[in-house]
C-alpha cells in the first residue's frame, strides 16, 4: 500500500518520476546516528549497525515496500503445499569479500549455528524449524515442525544475515578479530572505520549481480549533534539524512531546500508503532473505561501535524497499517473529549494523579508528553510528568513502576513477529521493556495469537488477526499513538535509494547519483 | 529607616532595579488572574510569530502555547526558586559560620574544612549531579541550589563574627554570664545582618540563573513552566523561531540585573562607610 507523503514531498517527487539510465561512479555521503557499536550484524542488531552493515552483509531475500519477497542471495524459492518445506535456490557465483566462495554450507552455518546462538529475535522464529539442510552447494531446505505464517518474512539482512562459515566456525564468535573487519557478500566492502569520524565502504568489484552496485564508495559520517547534522546537509558535507538524523522541527526547513527530496518509505518492514504503556495492574489505568477515555482524550491528529510534520499515520489498531493482516475494521478512537469525560464519570474517577514517563529520546518526545498531559488534563485527568533518563526509563518499565509511559517498537512485517509479544500473557515478566509490560491478560487473545501464528492460509490468519485487533481495540491494553514516519532526506539526484522495506539499510545496492 | 531610603535612592541603578523587580513580582503574583489559562494549554497554531495575532503578542511555541503566559508563570517559578533556595542556603550557612567564628579553635577548623570541601567542587556540576540523582523536581532543585550556595554565606558570617567576637560589648555579655547561644543570637548575629542582606540579594540572582541553567539542560521540574525550560525547549528551533528563546532570555536578564542593582544599592545604603565616592 502506498504510504502518504507530505504534499511538499509529493510535489518534489513528481519531478523525479522521469527516470534516466543509471550511471556508475560517485560517492554517497551519509549521516550515521549514533555511531554503531559494531558492524558485525550477526552479533549486534541495533539500528545504526543494521543501517551500515545491511550494505556489507546480505540475507537470502529482500522485501519490497509491500513486504513481498525479492531475490537476494536466493535467486528463487519454493514453498510446499503443506507449508512445511521451504526450498531456496542460491546464486552460484557468489564470493565473500575475501574471495572465498559462498555456498549453502554458509547458510546452514549462519541460520542453524551462529544466529541461533547470537540472535534472540531470530531464535524465537527458528523454534518452529525442525531442520536446515543443504542437499547441494546451491540449495538450502528449511523443514518446519508445523506451519509458521510469518516464516517467509525472516530472511531480511538484519534478521538473518549470512555469516562466513570459513571465518567463524569453531571460534569464539563474540571475540573473533574478524568482527572489526566485517566480511560479507554484499555490494559494498568494508574499507575503514575511523572512530568518531567516519565509516568508509567501497564497491565490491566481484559482486554477483552484473553492473551493480553503481556507487564507488559510501562515506558514513559520524556527527553527534542534531543541529550539526542539519548544517552538514545544508553545507553539502552529506547528501543523505536517514530517518531520525535531524530533529523533526528541522525537517520542514531542510526539505524546502533546492534539489532536496524526502520520503517516508523504507520503514515498512519495521513498522515503528508508538503507544503509551498503560499499567493494567493498578491505579485508574487498571480500569478499561479509563484507558478508553485516554484514547478519546488524546488529540493525535495535532501531535502528528505539530510534532511529526504530518509524516506517519494515526495508529488505528495494535497492528501497523504497513504490517500484514492490518484491519481498520476496529473500534475507532477519534479526538472526543466529551466521550472521555462521560467514561471517566461512569467509572467514578476521583482525580487520582497518574504518572507519565516520557521517552527520553529528545525534544520531540518531551513535547509530545507535554501535549498529552495537556489533552488529558482537559478532560479532568491529573497527570504528573516524571523526568527520567534512558537508564531510569528502562528500569522503571522493567520494574513496572509507572502508570503511563511512551514507547515505540518495531513490528517486523508480521503480527506474529512484532505484535503478539506485547499482548500475550505468557510474555508478562519483569526485567524487559519489550514484552507485555502493561500486564494485559486475556485468554481469548492468547489463543487467537497462538492459532494465527501457525494457521496455514492467509485467509485464515487474516480472520484470526482481525478478531484479535477488534478485541484489543475494545480493551485498550495500551494507548496507541502514531505509526511513526521517519523521513529519509536526500538530494534529488540520488536515485533509487529507497526501494525496499528497510530503505537505506540495504538500499545502496541500487542507488546511483545522476550528474 | 528614612535615612536608609535616602541613601538607597541615591543610587539610581538600585531604584531601577527595584522598579523592575516589583513589576516581575506583580506579574508573578497576578499571573493566574491575568492569564487564567494554564501556560501548558495549546491555544493557537504552533510557531505563531510575535504580533501576528493581538491575542498572542509574543507568539506561540512549538506546541502552540502562548509565550506571554509562559513568561508570567515562569516568573513565579524563578522567583520562588530564587527566594526559597536562598533562605535555605542562609539557614545552613549562617549557623555554620556563626559557630565557627564564635568558638574558633578546632570547631572553626572542622567547620571551615567542611565548608571548603563544598567550595572546591564546581557548584554547577555539583548541582547537576544532585538533581540527576534525586530526580528533577522543584524540591530537588531548590535543595541542590541551597547546597551549592551556602559556603560563601558561612565564610562571610564567620569573618564578621570573628571581628565582633573581641568587641567590648560581647566580652561584657560573657562576663554577665549569658550563655553562648544567647550571645550569638542576641549580640553577635544582629550586627552581621547588613552584609548578609547584601549577599542574599545577589544569591537570589545566582539561584535564578542556576535554576534556569538546570532547566535549560532538561533537568527542570517537567511539570513547571520556567524560563530556563522555555529557552531549553526553544534551543532546537532557534533558527525557525527566535522569539521562543529571546523573550525568556530577556526576562532572566532583567530579573538578574535588577537583583544585582538592588544588591549594590543595599550595599551602599547599609554600609555608608563603604559607599563609593561620587554618588
Amino acid at each position: 500500500m502506498l504510504k502518504r507523503l507530505t504534499t511538499l514531498a509529493a510535489a518534489l517527487l513528481v519531478s523525479t518520476a522521469l527516470h534516466a539510465e543509471p550511471v556508475s561512479g560517485g560517492r554517497a555521503n551519509v549521516v550515521i546516528q549514533p555511531e554503531p557499536p559494531s558492524l558485525m550484524v550477526g552479533l549486534v542488531q541495533n539500528g545504526p549497525t543494521q543501517m551500515v552493515a545491511g550494505n556489507i552483509y546480505e540475507g537470502l531475500l529482500r522485501y519490497d515496500t509491500d513486504l513481498q519477497p525479492m531475490p537476494q542471495l536466493a535467486k528463487s524459492w519454493e514453498v510446499s503445499e503443506d507449508g512445511l518445506t521451504y526450498t531456496f535456490k542460491l546464486h552460484d557465483n557468489v564470493k565473500w569479500h575475501d574471495g572465498e566462495p559462498f555456498t549453502s554450507a554458509d547458510v546452514v552455518f549462519s541460520a542453524d549455528k551462529f544466529l541461533r546462538e547470537t540472535h534472540a529475535r531470530l531464535r524465537t522464529s527458528l523454534e518452529h524449524v525442525e531442520s536446515i539442510t543443504a542437499p547441494d552447494d546451491t540449495t538450502v531446505v528449511f523443514k518446519l515442525k508445523q506451519p509458521f505464517g510469518p516464516f517467509m518474512g525472516i530472511f531480511e539482512v538484519g534478521t538473518m544475515p549470512m555469516i562466513p562459515k570459513h571465518i567463524y566456525e569453531g571460534t569464539d564468535y563474540e571475540n573473533n578479530p574478524a568482527n572489526n573487519t566485517p566480511i560479507g557478500t554484499g555490494p559494498f566492502k568494508f574499507e575503514e572505520w575511523v572512530k568518531g569520524s567516519h565509516i568508509r565502504l567501497v564497491r565490491n568489484e566481484d559482486y554477483y549481480e552484473e553492473g551493480l552496485p553503481y556507487l564507488d564508495e559510501i562515506y558514513w559520517h559520524v556527527i553527534p549533534d542534531a543541529a550539526s547534522r542539519a548544517v552538514a546537509y545544508e553545507t553539502g558535507v552529506v547528501d543523505i539524512l536517514p530517518g531520525g538524523s535531524v530533529e523533526n522541527f528541522d525537517v520542514q526547513r531542510i526539505a524546502a531546500m533546492d534539489n532536496t527530496c524526502i520520503t517516508d518509505k523504507g520503514w515498512e518492514y519495521f513498522g515503528p508503532h508508538s503507544w503509551m504503556w498503560l499499567n493494567n495492574r493498578e491505579g485508574p489505568t487498571a480500569d478499561k473505561r479509563f484507558r478508553q477515555a485516554v484514547m478519546y482524550a488524546m488529540d493525535r491528529e495535532f501531535a502528528k501535524s505539530a510534532l511529526w510534520n504530518d509524516l506517519g499515520k494515526i495508529a488505528q489498531s495494535p497492528v501497523s497499517s504497513s504490517t500484514r493482516f492490518f484491519t481498520d475494521d476496529v473500534n475507532k478512537y477519534d479526538h472526543d473529549p466529551e466521550k472521555a469525560k462521560a467514561l471517566l464519570e461512569e467509572m467514578g474517577y476521583d482525580g487520582e494523579t497518574v504518572r507519565l514517563l516520557p521517552l527520553p529520546y529528545g525534544e520531540t518526545w518531551q513535547r509530545w508528553a507535554e501535549a498529552v498531559k495537556q489533552n488529558l488534563g482537559e478532560v479532568g485527568i491529573n497527570v504528573e510528568i516524571v523526568a527520567t533518563d534512558v537508564a531510569g526509563w528502562n528500569q522503571k518499565l522493567a520494574e513496572w513502576d509507572y502508570d503511563m509511559a511512551f514507547t515505540y517498537l518495531y513490528q517486523y512485517g508480521d503480527p506474529a513477529l512484532g505484535v503478539a509479544r506485547t499482548y500475550i500473557s505468557s510474555n508478562i515478566a519483569k526485567g524487559s521493556q519489550w514484552n507485555n509490560v502493561e500486564g494485559y491478560e486475556n485468554p481469548k487473545v492468547d489463543e487467537l495469537f497462538a492459532q494465527a501464528a501457525v494457521a496455514v492460509t492467509k485467509e485464515e490468519r487474516q480472520q484470526l488477526y482481525t478478531e484479535v485487533q477488534q478485541i484489543l481495540t475494545e480493551d485498550v491494553p495500551v494507548a496507541w499513538l502514531l505509526e511513526l514516519g521517519f523521513p529519509t532526506i536526500y538530494r534529488c539526484n540520488v536515485k533509487d535509494l529507497v526501494t525496499t522495506a528497510i530503505g537505506v539499510n540495504d538500499g545502496f545496492k541500487n542507488a546511483y547519483i545522476e550528474e | 529607616m528614612a535615612d536608609f531610603w535616602k541613601r538607597f535612592s541615591r543610587n539610581r541603578g538600585a531604584v531601577i532595579g527595584v522598579v523592575i523587580l516589583v513589576i516581575v513580582l506583580v506579574v508573578a503574583i497576578l499571573a493566574p488572574v491575568l492569564f487564567p489559562q494554564s501556560p501548558w494549554r495549546m491555544v493557537q497554531r504552533p510557531f505563531l510569530a510575535p504580533l501576528d495575532m493581538p491575542s498572542h503578542p509574543l507568539g506561540t511555541d512549538a506546541l502552540g502555547r502562548d509565550v506571554l503566559t509562559g513568561l508570567a508563570y515562569g516568573a513565579q517559578v524563578s522567583l520562588l526558586v530564587g527566594l526559597v533556595s536562598t533562605v535555605a542556603a542562609l539557614l545552613i550557612g549562617i549557623p555554620i559560620g556563626a559557630l565557627a567564628g564564635y568558638f574558633g579553635g578546632w570547631a572553626d577548623d572542622a567547620l571551615m574544612r567542611f565548608t571548603e570541601f563544598f567550595q572546591t567542587v564546581p557548584s554547577f556540576a555539583l548541582a547537576i549531579v544532585l538533581v540527576a540523582i534525586f530526580q528533577p523536581s522543584i524540591y530537588s532543585i531548590v535543595a541542590a541550589i541551597a547546597i551549592v550556595s551556602w559556603p560563601p554565606v558561612a565564610r562571610l558570617v564567620r569573618g564578621e563574627v570573628l571581628s565582633l567576637r573581641s568587641r567590648e560589648y560581647v566580652e561584657a555579655a560573657i562576663l554577665s554570664g549569658q550563655t553562648s547561644g544567647t550571645i550569638i543570637l542576641r549580640q553577635v548575629l544582629p550586627n552581621t545582618i547588613s552584609p548578609i542582606i547584601v549577599l542574599a540579594s545577589l544569591m537570589v540572582a545566582t539561584a535564578i540563573l542556576l535554576e534556569s541553567s538546570l532547566s535549560f539542560l532538561g533537568l527542570g521540574d517537567p511539570n513547571l513552566m520556567s524560563w530556563g525550560y522555555m529557552i531549553g525547549a526553544a534551543r532546537t528551533v532557534i533558527r525557525q523561531a527566535w522569539w521562543l528563546s529571546f523573550f525568556p532570555g530577556v526576562a532572566i536578564l532583567l530579573t538578574v540585573l535588577a537583583l544585582n542593582l538592588i544588591g549594590e544599592g543595599l550595599n551602599d545604603a547599609l554600609n555608608p562607610r563603604l559607599a563609593r565616592k561620587g554618588k
